[in-house]
Protein backbone atom coordinates (compact mmCIF):
# COMPACT_ATOMS: atom_id res chain seq x y z
CA UNK A 1 0.00 0.00 0.00
CA UNK A 2 2.15 2.21 0.90
CA UNK A 3 4.72 1.72 -1.85
CA UNK A 4 2.10 1.93 -4.53
CA UNK A 5 1.34 5.43 -2.85
CA UNK A 6 5.01 6.64 -3.15
CA UNK A 7 5.24 8.10 -6.26
CA UNK A 8 2.19 10.09 -5.83
CA UNK A 9 3.70 11.42 -2.61
CA UNK A 10 6.87 11.68 -3.89
CA UNK A 11 5.04 14.06 -6.71
CA UNK A 12 3.59 16.26 -4.14
CA UNK A 13 6.11 16.66 -1.95
CA UNK A 14 8.80 17.71 -4.40
CA UNK A 15 6.01 20.40 -5.60
CA UNK A 16 4.95 21.43 -2.33
CA UNK A 17 6.62 20.13 1.05
CA UNK A 18 10.55 19.84 -0.41
CA UNK A 19 10.34 22.11 -3.33
CA UNK A 20 14.06 21.92 -4.84
CA UNK A 21 14.22 26.07 -4.64
CA UNK A 22 12.47 26.67 -1.63
CA UNK A 23 13.57 24.28 0.51
CA UNK A 24 16.72 23.01 -0.76
CA UNK A 25 17.66 26.57 -2.62
CA UNK A 26 18.92 25.06 -5.60
CA UNK A 27 18.83 27.20 -8.79
CA UNK A 28 18.57 30.25 -7.50
CA UNK A 29 21.07 31.95 -10.03
CA UNK A 30 18.50 31.68 -12.76
CA UNK A 31 15.68 32.00 -10.57
CA UNK A 32 17.31 35.49 -9.41
CA UNK A 33 18.29 36.48 -12.88
CA UNK A 34 15.25 35.51 -14.86
CA UNK A 35 12.27 36.34 -12.73
CA UNK A 36 12.06 40.24 -13.64
CA UNK A 37 9.39 39.42 -16.66
CA UNK A 38 6.67 37.03 -16.60
CA UNK A 39 7.07 35.87 -20.79
CA UNK A 40 10.77 34.60 -19.89
CA UNK A 41 9.83 33.03 -16.25
CA UNK A 42 7.20 30.53 -18.26
CA UNK A 43 9.17 30.16 -20.68
CA UNK A 44 12.42 29.26 -18.50
CA UNK A 45 10.37 27.22 -16.36
CA UNK A 46 8.86 25.35 -19.13
CA UNK A 47 12.14 24.50 -20.16
CA UNK A 48 13.48 23.32 -16.50
CA UNK A 49 10.05 20.89 -16.08
CA UNK A 50 11.29 19.41 -19.68
CA UNK A 51 15.26 19.09 -18.44
CA UNK A 52 14.41 17.48 -15.29
CA UNK A 53 11.31 15.40 -16.69
CA UNK A 54 13.73 14.03 -19.30
CA UNK A 55 16.90 13.75 -17.74
CA UNK A 56 16.22 12.63 -14.27
CA UNK A 57 14.87 9.03 -15.27
CA UNK A 58 17.83 8.78 -18.17
CA UNK A 59 20.17 9.69 -15.49
CA UNK A 60 18.76 6.56 -13.43
CA UNK A 61 19.46 4.03 -16.67
CA UNK A 62 23.03 5.25 -17.05
CA UNK A 63 23.46 4.40 -12.93
CA UNK A 64 21.67 1.77 -12.38
CA UNK A 65 22.86 -0.13 -15.88
CA UNK A 66 26.70 1.70 -16.12
CA UNK A 67 27.75 2.98 -13.19
CA UNK A 68 26.16 0.40 -10.09
CA UNK A 69 27.44 -2.75 -12.18
CA UNK A 70 30.69 -1.42 -12.18
CA UNK A 71 31.16 -0.05 -9.16
CA UNK A 72 31.40 3.02 -10.48
CA UNK A 73 28.87 5.24 -8.12
CA UNK A 74 31.40 8.17 -6.97
CA UNK A 75 31.74 8.96 -10.75
CA UNK A 76 28.34 9.83 -10.86
CA UNK A 77 28.78 13.80 -10.15
CA UNK A 78 30.71 13.78 -13.90
CA UNK A 79 28.88 11.60 -15.61
CA UNK A 80 25.16 12.88 -14.75
CA UNK A 81 26.48 16.67 -15.96
CA UNK A 82 28.18 15.12 -18.80
CA UNK A 83 24.98 13.16 -19.76
CA UNK A 84 22.64 16.36 -18.87
CA UNK A 85 24.51 18.65 -20.92
CA UNK A 86 25.00 16.56 -23.92
CA UNK A 87 21.17 15.74 -23.47
CA UNK A 88 20.41 20.43 -23.43
CA UNK A 89 22.25 20.58 -26.28
CA UNK A 90 20.86 17.68 -28.23
CA UNK A 91 17.22 19.19 -27.98
CA UNK A 92 18.60 22.72 -29.00
CA UNK A 93 19.74 21.90 -31.79
CA UNK A 94 16.86 19.57 -32.79
CA UNK A 95 14.22 22.36 -31.58
CA UNK A 96 15.97 24.81 -33.47
CA UNK A 97 15.94 22.93 -36.65
CA UNK A 98 12.86 22.16 -36.87
CA UNK A 99 10.15 23.49 -34.47
CA UNK A 100 10.69 27.89 -34.94
CA UNK A 101 7.68 28.79 -32.57
CA UNK A 102 9.00 26.30 -29.82
CA UNK A 103 12.35 27.49 -30.11
CA UNK A 104 11.18 30.86 -30.07
CA UNK A 105 9.55 30.05 -26.62
CA UNK A 106 11.03 26.85 -25.17
CA UNK A 107 14.97 26.31 -27.09
CA UNK A 108 16.60 29.77 -26.14
CA UNK A 109 16.50 29.14 -22.54
CA UNK A 110 17.93 25.77 -22.71
CA UNK A 111 21.40 27.12 -22.54
CA UNK A 112 20.64 29.08 -19.90
CA UNK A 113 19.86 25.80 -17.29
CA UNK A 114 22.34 23.53 -19.03
CA UNK A 115 24.48 24.10 -15.68
CA UNK A 116 21.40 24.81 -13.27
CA UNK A 117 22.21 23.38 -10.18
CA UNK A 118 18.95 22.03 -9.08
CA UNK A 119 19.18 20.13 -12.26
CA UNK A 120 21.82 18.34 -11.05
CA UNK A 121 20.79 18.43 -7.79
CA UNK A 122 17.60 16.08 -8.38
CA UNK A 123 19.33 13.38 -9.76
CA UNK A 124 21.37 13.11 -7.02
CA UNK A 125 18.23 13.06 -4.63
CA UNK A 126 17.24 10.01 -6.89
CA UNK A 127 20.26 8.36 -5.76
CA UNK A 128 20.79 9.05 -2.35
CA UNK A 129 16.97 8.48 -1.87
CA UNK A 130 16.83 4.71 -3.72
CA UNK A 131 13.88 5.83 -6.20
CA UNK A 132 12.80 3.41 -8.76
CA UNK A 133 12.52 4.25 -12.70
CA UNK A 134 9.09 5.40 -12.11
CA UNK A 135 9.58 7.21 -9.30
CA UNK A 136 12.39 9.04 -10.35
CA UNK A 137 10.44 10.38 -13.86
CA UNK A 138 7.91 11.32 -11.39
CA UNK A 139 10.35 13.54 -8.74
CA UNK A 140 11.85 14.82 -11.76
CA UNK A 141 8.90 15.83 -12.99
CA UNK A 142 7.68 17.28 -9.66
CA UNK A 143 10.52 19.08 -9.02
CA UNK A 144 10.66 21.26 -12.06
CA UNK A 145 6.83 22.05 -11.43
CA UNK A 146 7.84 23.06 -8.08
CA UNK A 147 10.65 25.39 -9.57
CA UNK A 148 7.97 26.55 -12.41
CA UNK A 149 5.66 27.13 -9.62
CA UNK A 150 7.81 29.14 -7.48
CA UNK A 151 9.49 31.30 -10.41
CA UNK A 152 6.11 32.16 -11.51
CA UNK A 153 5.32 33.37 -8.37
CA UNK A 154 8.16 35.49 -7.85
CA UNK A 155 7.78 36.76 -11.41
CA UNK A 156 4.12 37.42 -10.10
CA UNK A 157 5.53 39.36 -7.12
CA UNK A 158 8.43 40.86 -9.04
CA UNK A 159 5.90 42.13 -11.45
CA UNK A 160 4.15 44.06 -8.79
CA UNK A 161 7.29 45.04 -6.81
CA UNK A 162 8.60 47.38 -9.84
CA UNK A 163 5.74 50.32 -8.60
CA UNK A 164 7.08 49.53 -5.10
CA UNK A 165 9.49 52.18 -3.19
CA UNK A 166 12.41 49.49 -2.49
CA UNK A 167 15.14 51.03 -0.39
CA UNK A 168 18.12 51.76 -2.75
CA UNK A 169 20.33 49.21 -1.01
CA UNK A 170 18.13 46.09 -1.62
CA UNK A 171 16.94 46.62 -4.91
CA UNK A 172 17.19 44.15 -7.30
CA UNK A 173 18.90 40.66 -5.59
CA UNK A 174 18.48 42.03 -2.31
CA UNK A 175 14.65 42.37 -2.06
CA UNK A 176 13.97 39.27 -3.98
CA UNK A 177 16.32 37.17 -1.94
CA UNK A 178 14.36 38.41 0.77
CA UNK A 179 11.08 37.84 -1.03
CA UNK A 180 12.55 34.48 -1.63
CA UNK A 181 13.27 33.78 2.24
CA UNK A 182 9.47 34.85 2.99
CA UNK A 183 7.95 32.20 0.14
CA UNK A 184 10.57 29.52 1.57
CA UNK A 185 8.64 30.51 4.99
CA UNK A 186 4.84 30.35 3.29
CA UNK A 187 5.66 26.85 1.73
CA UNK A 188 6.71 25.08 5.37
CA UNK A 189 3.22 25.46 5.98
CA UNK A 190 2.88 22.86 3.79
CA UNK A 191 5.43 20.85 5.38
CA UNK A 192 3.42 18.63 8.12
CA UNK A 193 1.26 17.00 4.93
CA UNK A 194 3.32 14.77 3.42
CA UNK A 195 6.33 13.27 4.87
CA UNK A 196 9.21 12.30 2.74
CA UNK A 197 12.79 11.07 3.14
CA UNK B 1 43.05 -2.56 -8.18
CA UNK B 2 44.24 -2.36 -12.03
CA UNK B 3 41.32 -4.11 -12.90
CA UNK B 4 39.14 -1.59 -11.35
CA UNK B 5 40.84 1.06 -12.14
CA UNK B 6 41.04 -0.02 -16.39
CA UNK B 7 36.83 -0.32 -15.90
CA UNK B 8 36.42 2.86 -14.61
CA UNK B 9 38.51 4.20 -17.09
CA UNK B 10 36.76 2.04 -19.73
CA UNK B 11 33.40 2.92 -18.40
CA UNK B 12 33.89 6.95 -18.49
CA UNK B 13 35.36 7.26 -21.87
CA UNK B 14 32.71 4.96 -23.32
CA UNK B 15 30.06 6.99 -22.37
CA UNK B 16 32.00 9.98 -23.21
CA UNK B 17 32.69 8.87 -26.77
CA UNK B 18 29.72 8.08 -27.32
CA UNK B 19 28.06 11.66 -26.79
CA UNK B 20 30.29 12.76 -28.46
CA UNK B 21 29.54 10.70 -31.49
CA UNK B 22 26.41 11.94 -30.96
CA UNK B 23 27.57 15.55 -30.95
CA UNK B 24 29.23 15.46 -33.94
CA UNK B 25 26.72 13.50 -35.89
CA UNK B 26 24.07 15.71 -34.90
CA UNK B 27 26.40 18.64 -35.66
CA UNK B 28 26.52 17.70 -39.30
CA UNK B 29 23.19 16.42 -39.33
CA UNK B 30 20.84 17.94 -38.04
CA UNK B 31 23.20 21.53 -37.40
CA UNK B 32 24.15 21.75 -40.96
CA UNK B 33 22.40 24.28 -42.56
CA UNK B 34 24.49 24.02 -45.91
CA UNK B 35 25.53 27.15 -48.06
CA UNK B 36 23.18 30.08 -48.16
CA UNK B 37 22.91 33.38 -49.68
CA UNK B 38 22.63 37.14 -48.51
CA UNK B 39 21.64 39.81 -50.40
CA UNK B 40 22.73 43.07 -49.51
CA UNK B 41 20.82 46.13 -50.29
CA UNK B 42 18.83 44.88 -53.28
CA UNK B 43 21.36 42.41 -54.50
CA UNK B 44 24.03 45.15 -54.52
CA UNK B 45 26.45 42.41 -53.00
CA UNK B 46 26.01 38.95 -52.92
CA UNK B 47 27.88 36.51 -50.36
CA UNK B 48 27.50 32.82 -49.90
CA UNK B 49 28.28 31.63 -46.55
CA UNK B 50 27.91 28.50 -43.83
CA UNK B 51 24.67 28.62 -42.77
CA UNK B 52 23.82 28.34 -39.37
CA UNK B 53 25.91 31.04 -37.89
CA UNK B 54 24.97 34.36 -36.30
CA UNK B 55 24.09 36.81 -39.12
CA UNK B 56 26.78 39.44 -37.36
CA UNK B 57 29.69 36.78 -37.82
CA UNK B 58 28.74 35.30 -41.19
CA UNK B 59 28.74 39.55 -42.60
CA UNK B 60 32.26 39.95 -40.88
CA UNK B 61 33.79 37.19 -42.16
CA UNK B 62 33.02 38.20 -45.36
CA UNK B 63 34.48 41.58 -44.87
CA UNK B 64 31.31 43.91 -44.36
CA UNK B 65 31.43 45.17 -41.02
CA UNK B 66 28.63 45.73 -38.92
CA UNK B 67 29.07 47.94 -35.51
CA UNK B 68 28.87 46.25 -31.94
CA UNK B 69 30.20 46.96 -28.92
CA UNK B 70 29.68 43.93 -26.65
CA UNK B 71 31.17 41.37 -29.60
CA UNK B 72 28.18 39.57 -30.08
CA UNK B 73 26.67 38.36 -26.68
CA UNK B 74 23.28 40.68 -27.47
CA UNK B 75 24.14 42.95 -24.72
CA UNK B 76 24.70 46.32 -26.23
CA UNK B 77 21.94 46.49 -29.17
CA UNK B 78 23.97 48.22 -31.86
CA UNK B 79 24.60 45.54 -34.32
CA UNK B 80 20.77 46.24 -35.67
CA UNK B 81 19.99 45.55 -39.30
CA UNK B 82 17.14 45.32 -41.43
CA UNK B 83 15.90 41.91 -42.39
CA UNK B 84 13.68 42.18 -45.51
CA UNK B 85 13.11 38.60 -46.47
CA UNK B 86 13.89 35.27 -44.67
CA UNK B 87 13.68 36.92 -41.24
CA UNK B 88 11.22 34.99 -39.14
CA UNK B 89 10.53 35.29 -36.15
CA UNK B 90 11.49 37.74 -33.45
CA UNK B 91 13.86 36.17 -30.63
CA UNK B 92 13.10 37.03 -27.09
CA UNK B 93 16.93 37.99 -26.90
CA UNK B 94 16.41 40.43 -29.04
CA UNK B 95 12.67 42.08 -28.07
CA UNK B 96 14.80 44.33 -25.17
CA UNK B 97 16.24 46.26 -28.09
CA UNK B 98 13.72 46.57 -30.83
CA UNK B 99 10.94 49.42 -30.95
CA UNK B 100 7.67 49.35 -32.42
CA UNK B 101 9.03 51.42 -35.21
CA UNK B 102 11.81 49.49 -36.10
CA UNK B 103 9.78 45.88 -35.56
CA UNK B 104 8.06 47.67 -39.02
CA UNK B 105 11.09 48.13 -40.54
CA UNK B 106 12.44 44.46 -39.93
CA UNK B 107 15.26 45.37 -37.95
CA UNK B 108 17.17 42.73 -36.36
CA UNK B 109 20.05 42.66 -33.78
CA UNK B 110 22.23 40.77 -36.14
CA UNK B 111 24.12 39.01 -33.48
CA UNK B 112 21.33 37.14 -32.30
CA UNK B 113 19.46 36.43 -35.80
CA UNK B 114 21.25 33.26 -36.86
CA UNK B 115 21.31 32.53 -41.16
CA UNK B 116 19.54 29.62 -42.11
CA UNK B 117 18.04 29.89 -45.30
CA UNK B 118 18.95 32.58 -48.03
CA UNK B 119 17.93 36.17 -46.64
CA UNK B 120 17.95 39.64 -47.68
CA UNK B 121 19.23 42.56 -45.72
CA UNK B 122 19.21 46.46 -46.07
CA UNK B 123 22.56 48.38 -44.60
CA UNK B 124 23.59 51.70 -44.30
CA UNK B 125 25.81 52.44 -47.39
CA UNK B 126 28.85 53.60 -45.64
CA UNK B 127 29.17 50.39 -43.83
CA UNK B 128 30.41 49.80 -47.32
CA UNK B 129 33.38 52.14 -46.39
CA UNK B 130 33.68 50.57 -42.84
CA UNK B 131 37.03 48.64 -43.41
CA UNK B 132 39.46 46.52 -41.60
CA UNK B 133 42.98 48.19 -41.26
CA UNK B 134 46.18 46.82 -40.03
CA UNK B 135 47.63 49.20 -37.72
CA UNK B 136 51.48 49.65 -36.00
CA UNK B 137 51.38 51.08 -32.34
CA UNK B 138 53.29 54.07 -32.70
CA UNK B 139 53.32 55.51 -29.21
CA UNK B 140 51.51 54.72 -25.80
CA UNK B 141 51.67 57.31 -23.28
CA UNK B 142 50.09 57.90 -19.37
CA UNK B 143 47.68 60.76 -19.87
CA UNK B 144 46.44 59.80 -16.08
CA UNK B 145 46.94 57.16 -13.51
CA UNK B 146 44.38 54.87 -15.35
CA UNK B 147 44.20 56.66 -18.96
CA UNK B 148 46.64 55.87 -21.69
CA UNK B 149 46.98 57.62 -25.30
CA UNK B 150 47.49 54.93 -27.77
CA UNK B 151 48.72 56.15 -31.09
CA UNK B 152 48.34 53.92 -33.97
CA UNK B 153 49.48 54.36 -37.88
CA UNK B 154 47.96 52.73 -40.69
CA UNK B 155 50.46 50.58 -42.51
CA UNK B 156 50.11 49.15 -46.05
CA UNK B 157 49.88 53.03 -47.49
CA UNK B 158 46.03 52.76 -46.31
CA UNK B 159 44.03 55.92 -45.13
CA UNK B 160 40.55 56.36 -42.98
CA UNK B 161 38.62 59.19 -42.90
CA UNK B 162 36.30 59.13 -39.84
CA UNK B 163 34.01 62.39 -39.01
CA UNK B 164 35.31 63.95 -35.84
CA UNK B 165 33.62 62.31 -33.10
CA UNK B 166 33.10 59.01 -34.91
CA UNK B 167 34.92 55.37 -33.46
CA UNK B 168 36.75 52.39 -34.31
CA UNK B 169 36.70 49.12 -33.19
CA UNK B 170 39.61 47.54 -31.86
CA UNK B 171 40.65 43.69 -32.20
CA UNK B 172 41.88 42.01 -29.18
CA UNK B 173 43.76 39.30 -29.81
CA UNK B 174 43.62 35.81 -27.93
CA UNK B 175 45.62 36.51 -24.85
CA UNK B 176 45.31 34.87 -21.31
CA UNK B 177 41.83 36.77 -20.22
CA UNK B 178 40.39 35.66 -23.58
CA UNK B 179 40.49 32.41 -26.08
CA UNK B 180 38.86 34.48 -28.76
CA UNK B 181 39.27 37.93 -30.83
CA UNK B 182 37.06 39.91 -29.70
CA UNK B 183 36.33 43.58 -31.14
CA UNK B 184 35.70 46.51 -28.47
CA UNK B 185 34.59 50.66 -29.51
CA UNK B 186 37.28 52.99 -28.97
CA UNK B 187 36.59 56.91 -30.14
CA UNK B 188 39.14 58.39 -32.08
CA UNK B 189 40.88 60.83 -30.67
CA UNK B 190 42.82 62.84 -33.16
CA UNK B 191 41.05 64.82 -35.72
CA UNK B 192 40.48 63.71 -39.49
CA UNK B 193 43.53 65.68 -41.44
CA UNK B 194 46.13 63.04 -40.80
CA UNK B 195 44.09 60.21 -42.60
CA UNK B 196 46.94 57.61 -41.62
CA UNK B 197 46.23 57.95 -37.59
CA UNK B 198 43.90 56.91 -35.30
CA UNK B 199 44.88 58.05 -31.77
CA UNK B 200 42.47 56.07 -28.67
CA UNK B 201 42.16 57.21 -25.00
CA UNK B 202 41.64 54.15 -22.97
CA UNK B 203 41.02 53.70 -19.42
CA UNK B 204 41.83 50.43 -17.66
CA UNK B 205 38.56 49.05 -16.42
CA UNK B 206 38.98 46.18 -13.95
CA UNK B 207 39.15 43.03 -15.48
CA UNK B 208 38.34 44.67 -18.49
CA UNK B 209 39.32 42.61 -21.61
CA UNK B 210 40.54 45.19 -24.08
CA UNK B 211 41.25 47.63 -21.40
CA UNK B 212 43.77 45.03 -19.75
CA UNK B 213 44.99 44.22 -23.03
CA UNK B 214 45.89 47.75 -23.63
CA UNK B 215 47.08 48.74 -20.32
CA UNK B 216 49.70 45.44 -19.98
CA UNK B 217 50.06 43.77 -22.49
CA UNK B 218 50.49 46.08 -25.43
CA UNK B 219 53.81 47.49 -26.54
CA UNK B 220 55.06 50.46 -29.09
CA UNK B 221 55.55 48.70 -32.39
CA UNK B 222 53.38 45.91 -32.41
CA UNK B 223 50.40 45.27 -34.78
CA UNK B 224 46.91 46.16 -34.18
CA UNK B 225 43.35 45.31 -36.18
CA UNK B 226 40.80 47.78 -36.26
CA UNK B 227 37.52 48.39 -37.90
CA UNK B 228 35.63 51.49 -38.84
CA UNK B 229 34.62 54.05 -38.70
CA UNK B 230 31.12 54.17 -37.20
CA UNK B 231 28.73 56.39 -35.34
CA UNK B 232 26.45 58.91 -35.14
CA UNK B 233 28.35 61.17 -32.65
CA UNK B 234 29.95 64.12 -34.95
CA UNK B 235 29.24 68.10 -34.93
CA UNK B 236 26.07 69.25 -36.58
CA UNK B 237 26.22 71.90 -38.93
CA UNK B 238 24.29 75.08 -37.83
CA UNK B 239 24.01 78.74 -35.64
CA UNK B 240 23.91 77.48 -32.08
CA UNK B 241 25.94 77.59 -28.70
CA UNK B 242 27.74 74.16 -28.42
CA UNK B 243 27.82 72.74 -24.85
CA UNK B 244 30.90 69.77 -24.51
CA UNK B 245 30.54 67.28 -21.63
CA UNK B 246 32.49 64.90 -20.76
CA UNK B 247 34.50 62.79 -18.48
CA UNK B 248 37.42 60.59 -17.91
CA UNK B 249 38.20 58.48 -21.41
CA UNK B 250 34.96 60.14 -22.71
CA UNK B 251 37.68 63.31 -23.24
CA UNK B 252 38.71 61.11 -26.98
CA UNK B 253 35.78 62.41 -29.30
CA UNK B 254 35.24 66.11 -27.70
CA UNK B 255 39.10 66.44 -28.63
CA UNK B 256 38.86 65.46 -31.98
CA UNK B 257 36.05 67.83 -32.89
CA UNK B 258 37.39 70.82 -31.20
CA UNK B 259 40.39 70.31 -32.89
CA UNK B 260 38.83 69.76 -36.08
CA UNK B 261 36.92 72.68 -35.51
CA UNK B 262 40.22 74.99 -34.89
CA UNK B 263 41.65 73.64 -38.00
CA UNK B 264 38.26 74.28 -40.21
CA UNK B 265 38.18 77.93 -38.43
CA UNK B 266 34.50 77.03 -37.38
CA UNK B 267 34.05 79.68 -34.62
CA UNK B 268 30.60 78.88 -32.72
CA UNK B 269 30.29 80.29 -29.09
CA UNK B 270 31.11 76.82 -27.45
CA UNK B 271 31.54 75.63 -23.96
CA UNK B 272 33.82 72.64 -22.99
CA UNK B 273 32.82 71.13 -19.55
CA UNK B 274 35.25 68.81 -18.22
CA UNK B 275 34.56 66.70 -14.98
CA UNK B 276 36.85 64.67 -12.96
CA UNK B 277 37.26 63.49 -8.98
CA UNK B 278 40.85 65.09 -8.40
CA UNK B 279 43.69 66.94 -10.33
CA UNK B 280 45.42 63.45 -10.80
CA UNK B 281 42.24 63.03 -12.87
CA UNK B 282 42.46 65.79 -15.31
CA UNK B 283 44.67 65.92 -18.57
CA UNK B 284 45.44 67.36 -21.99
CA UNK B 285 44.71 70.73 -19.95
CA UNK B 286 47.75 72.75 -22.10
CA UNK B 287 46.18 70.86 -25.32
CA UNK B 288 42.77 72.69 -24.18
CA UNK B 289 44.09 75.79 -23.14
CA UNK B 290 45.89 76.38 -26.53
CA UNK B 291 42.93 75.05 -28.68
CA UNK B 292 41.37 78.39 -25.90
CA UNK B 293 43.85 80.29 -28.07
CA UNK B 294 42.69 79.07 -31.31
CA UNK B 295 39.40 79.20 -31.08
CA UNK B 296 38.20 82.91 -29.55
CA UNK B 297 34.82 82.27 -28.78
CA UNK B 298 35.58 78.70 -27.00
CA UNK B 299 36.08 77.98 -22.91
CA UNK B 300 37.24 74.73 -21.42
CA UNK B 301 35.95 74.56 -17.48
CA UNK B 302 37.38 71.52 -15.90
CA UNK B 303 35.80 70.82 -12.70
CA UNK B 304 37.07 68.89 -9.72
CA UNK B 305 34.12 67.27 -7.65
CA UNK B 306 36.19 65.99 -5.13
CA UNK B 307 39.38 68.17 -5.04
CA UNK B 308 42.10 67.19 -2.61
CA UNK B 309 44.38 69.60 -0.25
CA UNK B 310 47.62 68.86 -2.08
CA UNK B 311 45.90 69.71 -5.12
CA UNK B 312 45.66 74.00 -4.31
CA UNK B 313 42.44 73.95 -7.34
CA UNK B 314 41.10 77.17 -7.92
CA UNK B 315 39.15 75.98 -10.69
CA UNK B 316 35.36 75.31 -10.59
CA UNK B 317 34.79 72.73 -8.31
CA UNK B 318 31.17 70.22 -7.56
CA UNK B 319 29.78 67.44 -9.74
CA UNK B 320 29.63 68.57 -13.07
CA UNK B 321 25.78 68.35 -13.69
CA UNK B 322 25.94 71.57 -10.79
CA UNK B 323 28.47 73.17 -12.75
CA UNK B 324 26.33 73.31 -16.32
CA UNK B 325 23.59 74.50 -14.01
CA UNK B 326 25.53 77.23 -13.03
CA UNK B 327 27.13 78.21 -16.15
CA UNK B 328 24.85 77.56 -19.13
CA UNK B 329 22.99 80.89 -19.72
CA UNK B 330 21.37 80.21 -23.20
CA UNK B 331 19.57 76.95 -23.23
CA UNK B 332 17.01 77.16 -25.56
CA UNK B 333 19.70 78.40 -28.38
CA UNK B 334 22.00 75.74 -27.52
CA UNK B 335 23.58 72.25 -28.85
CA UNK B 336 25.27 69.63 -26.77
CA UNK B 337 27.33 66.90 -26.42
CA UNK B 338 27.81 64.24 -24.14
CA UNK B 339 30.40 61.66 -23.64
CA UNK B 340 30.73 59.12 -20.48
CA UNK B 341 29.35 56.40 -18.48
CA UNK B 342 25.65 56.15 -18.53
CA UNK B 343 25.09 57.47 -15.33
CA UNK B 344 26.79 60.60 -16.08
CA UNK B 345 24.86 61.22 -19.39
CA UNK B 346 21.97 60.42 -17.87
CA UNK B 347 21.95 63.09 -14.74
CA UNK B 348 23.18 65.60 -17.57
CA UNK B 349 19.82 64.98 -19.86
CA UNK B 350 18.05 66.13 -16.68
CA UNK B 351 19.98 69.12 -15.90
CA UNK B 352 20.19 69.93 -20.22
CA UNK B 353 15.92 69.57 -19.81
CA UNK B 354 16.05 71.78 -16.76
CA UNK B 355 17.98 74.68 -18.71
CA UNK B 356 15.27 73.90 -21.58
CA UNK B 357 17.74 72.82 -24.55
CA UNK B 358 15.82 71.12 -26.82
CA UNK B 359 15.95 66.88 -26.47
CA UNK B 360 16.42 67.03 -30.78
CA UNK B 361 19.85 69.07 -29.93
CA UNK B 362 21.79 66.45 -27.89
CA UNK B 363 23.96 64.26 -28.86
CA UNK B 364 25.53 61.43 -26.97
CA UNK B 365 27.86 58.68 -26.84
CA UNK B 366 27.44 56.80 -23.09
CA UNK B 367 30.75 54.29 -22.82
CA UNK B 368 29.27 51.75 -21.33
Amino acid sequence: MHDALLPLSVFFASIFTSNILLTNYLGTCSFLSVSKEMKTSLGLGVAVIFVMATTTPLNWLVYEYLLLPFGLEYLRFIVFIIVIAAFVQLTEMTIERYSEPLYQSLGIFLPLITVNCAILGVCLFMVIREYSFFTSFVFGLGSGIGWFVAIIAMAGIRVKLKNAKVVPALEGPGITLIIAGFMAMAFMGFSGMIAVS
Amino acid sequence: MVITLLISIAVISLISVFLALLMVIADATIGNYGIVKISINDGTKELEVKGGQPLLKALNQEGVFIPSACGGRGSCGLCKVRVVQGGGEYLPTELPFINEEEKKQQVRLSCQFKVKADVAIVIPEELFSVREFITRVERIRDLTHDIKEVTLRLKNGETITPLAGQYIQFKVPEYENTDESVYRAYSVASPPDDNTRVELEIRLVPNGICTTYVHQFLKEGDEVTINGPYGEFYLRESERNLIFIAGGSGMAPIKAILMDMAQKGINRKAMYFFGARSKRDLFLLDEMRALEQRLPNFTFVPALSEPVAEDNWEGETGLITDVVRRMVKDGPNSEAYLCGSPGMINACMTVLNELNVAPENIYYDKFS
